[in-house]
């Protein structure tokens, strides 16, 4: 499995270097790919390691495309100026810009966590349907808050400042940061996972009133584990607004019956709870995604629908876990198919 | 002798249902306390109103003389107050060594001590009590595809992993297979002495607690109906009138 783990990893990432290169008009699908693969993860962190299935993730991806679009006007003019003439009053040097940028992209991934504390004390007293639930009316309610809020430029949305260099460089420099993002998220889940807090999570799965139980600090570890999605949400929310140039409440920042959905879909189609089962799915369901969307076009919906259903009737384990359960050893599982009474018996006898 | 545990006056109802009336009781220190009495007469639930699983409606609950009546759970279990359940809950889907490294005391846990790696020790340690509680060719099996006698020993390896003072057990013996309940008996009484745990075991075997618990009670209809050492007990007619009455 190490082996594997590190041919796999090598992969991807020669892939998000070369990957643009070698199909340059591809640079934005490849670049929404690595984002697709930081939303499954993000969520699977908590859906599947941790058995909180959050619908709503998506608030702290539009959160973090509003705070960075804020921080990215407000350190160099007037938000509400800005918003009611539709960005058409300001320019922007390069060194504003790149500062503005930067300096976005950090308060979102922050504000993002910030949210999420405040929230983990009351979300996380729901269990089971009504914590989806729960979640998905703090994103649904969030798109419409937003759309009312004129100062953000309310239902019509806020232009973010024009990258300052041609189109060409702009969708690189842009790609180039989805790709580390995606890849800072997956190397820090990988260290997460590999620290106490990963049996931590994964008790709390299996037995939430054991852990209890057992003393475990189990409201705390779950409130870190939605800062820790949020962040990277958050972040992603902020290049994905650059990506776009535009934010707007419903499409943009908060899709919660896109974005907000596949996130799901794509961990289930991976693999749930597995390691790899994220990264896997997202890339499936995206690379599935873009071709139905060009062969299909019409049919797109439908498509990824019958996906969806055929994944969660037939294929619940989703493919890393298919794998697993098929090829245990290699996956460091160990299975003994002679068990019980026998061993009972033998037990009893030393 | 000093008592961990000081349970007086604790009522607790459920609806119209009065589950345990006015008990009074106590464990000494380092000793194995018995609690028995037929089924429904309220054992369980008085280890929920110990451990803080429900607030309880009148009374008082002291350990260590401290009241912590109104104590959540995950509070009392971090004062070293741990307890095992009835239908035993281990976590099913990690294997034999993750469920006893989880289960590590969390004290005096950190807030950074969440991102601590596990080291040589730890993991030496839960092999060691996966291997005294006969566990040790399992330990990288799933813990759920384990039987269930085999489940409640995880448990019970679980909890030492823990180092409680005080362990209630609620009915360790039930649903093993009968030949393994002599080695549990002796874990348990190990357990005590080795370890220095204090035990107060839920039992529904007789044999069991006469052999295990130097005192006993007995709980019927939710009240507190005799105490003493298990050969008064065993002999006691309100007992045997108590066991015989709910057969
Ligand atoms: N959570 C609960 N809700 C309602 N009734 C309960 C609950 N827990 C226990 N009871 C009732 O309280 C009584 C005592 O139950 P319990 O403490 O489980 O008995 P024991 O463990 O001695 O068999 C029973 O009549 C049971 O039905
Ligand atoms: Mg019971």
């Amino acid at each position: 499995m190490k082996s594997l783990d590190n041919k796999l990893m090598l992969g991807l990432l020669a892939f998000g270097i070369f990957g643009p290169v070698l199909f340059p008009d591809y640079t934005f699908q490849i670049a929404l790919m690595w984002i697709m693969v930081l939303f499954a993860q993000t969520w699977d962190s908590m859906g599947g390691q941790m058995g909180y299935n959050s619908l709503g993730n998506i608030f702290f991806f539009g959160c973090g495309m509003y705070i960075c679009t804020v921080t990215q006007v407000g350190l160099f003019y007037d938000v509400g100026d800005y918003t009611s003439a539709t960005g058409s009053n300001v320019t922007f040097s390069d060194s504003q810009y790149f500062i503005g940028l930067g300096v976005g992209i950090l308060a979102a991934g922050v504000g993002a966590s910030v949210l999420a504390a405040c929230l983990g004390w009351t979300v996380f007293g729901l269990r089971g349907p009504y914590f989806a639930i729960g979640t998905l009316g703090i994103a649904l309610s969030a798109g419409e808050l937003f759309g009312t809020w004129d100062w953000v430029g309310g239902g019509s949305g806020v232009a973010i400042p024009v990258y300052p260099g041609e189109a060409d460089h702009k969708s690189m420099f842009f790609y180039t940061l989805c790709f580390l993002a995606a890849a800072s998220t997956f190397l820090f889940y990988r260290w997460l996972f590999s620290t106490r807090f990963g049996l931590a999570v994964n008790a709390i799965r299996d037995d939430e009133g054991k852990a209890d139980a057992m003393g475990l600090h189990t409201l705390r570890h779950k409130t870190v584990a939605w800062c820790f999605s949020a962040f990277f949400l958050g972040i992603s929310g902020a290049l994905f607004g650059n990506l776009t140039g535009f934010v707007e409440p419903l499409e943009v920042a908060f899709p919660t019956a896109t974005f907000g959905i596949f996130m799901v879909a794509m961990s289930l189609l991976g693999g749930s709870g597995t390691f790899w089962g994220p990264v896997v799915g997202a890339i499936m369901f995206h690379v599935i995604k873009e071709a139905t969307w060009t062969y299909f076009l019409g049919w797109q919906w439908v498509a990824l629908g019958v996906i969806i259903i055929i994944n969660v009737v037939y294929f619940q384990q989703g493919v890393v876990g298919w794998m697993q359960e098929k090829w245990p050893e290699k996956f460091g599982i160990e299975v003994d198919s002679s068990m019980s009474m026998e061993d009972e018996a033998k037990e009893a006898a030393q | 002798m000093s008592n961990v545990i000081e349970v007086t006056g604790v009522s607790k109802s459920f609806g119209g249902v009065v589950a345990n009336h006015q008990v009074s009781m106590e464990v000494p220190e380092g000793r194995i306390t018995g609690l028995i009495g037929p089924n429904g007469s309220g054992k369980t639930t008085l280890f929920n109103s110990i451990v803080g699983y429900h607030p309880i409606d009148e009374g008082s609950i002291k350990f260590e003389g401290k009241e912590i009546s109104k104590m959540n759970v995950q509070e009392i279990a971090r004062l070293g107050m741990l307890r095992t359940f009835q239908q035993t809950r281990i976590y099913g889907k990690m294997n034999c060594i993750q469920n006893l490294l989880i289960s590590i005391p969390h004290r005096n846990a950190k807030f950074m001590d969440m991102f601590a790696p596990y080291d040589k020790e730890l993991t030496d340690k839960a092999e060691h009590l996966l291997e005294y509680v006969g566990l040790y060719q399992k330990r990288k099996l799933l813990s759920g595809d384990l039987s269930f006698g085999q489940q409640k020993l995880l448990e019970f390896a679980m909890a030492l992993m823990n180092e409680p003072k005080v362990l209630l057990l609620d009915e360790p013996t039930a649903g093993i297979n009968p030949t393994l309940i002599n080695g549990l008996i002796d874990r348990l009484q190990r357990a005590n002495t080795d370890f220095g745990i204090t035990l107060f075991v839920i039992e529904h075997n007789m044999r069991v607690v006469m052999n295990l618990a130097d005192n006993v009670y007995c709980l019927a209809h939710g009240e507190m109906l005799a105490h003493g050492v298990p050969e008064d007990i065993q002999s006691d007619q309100r007992v045997i009138d108590a066991y015989l009455g709910a057969h």
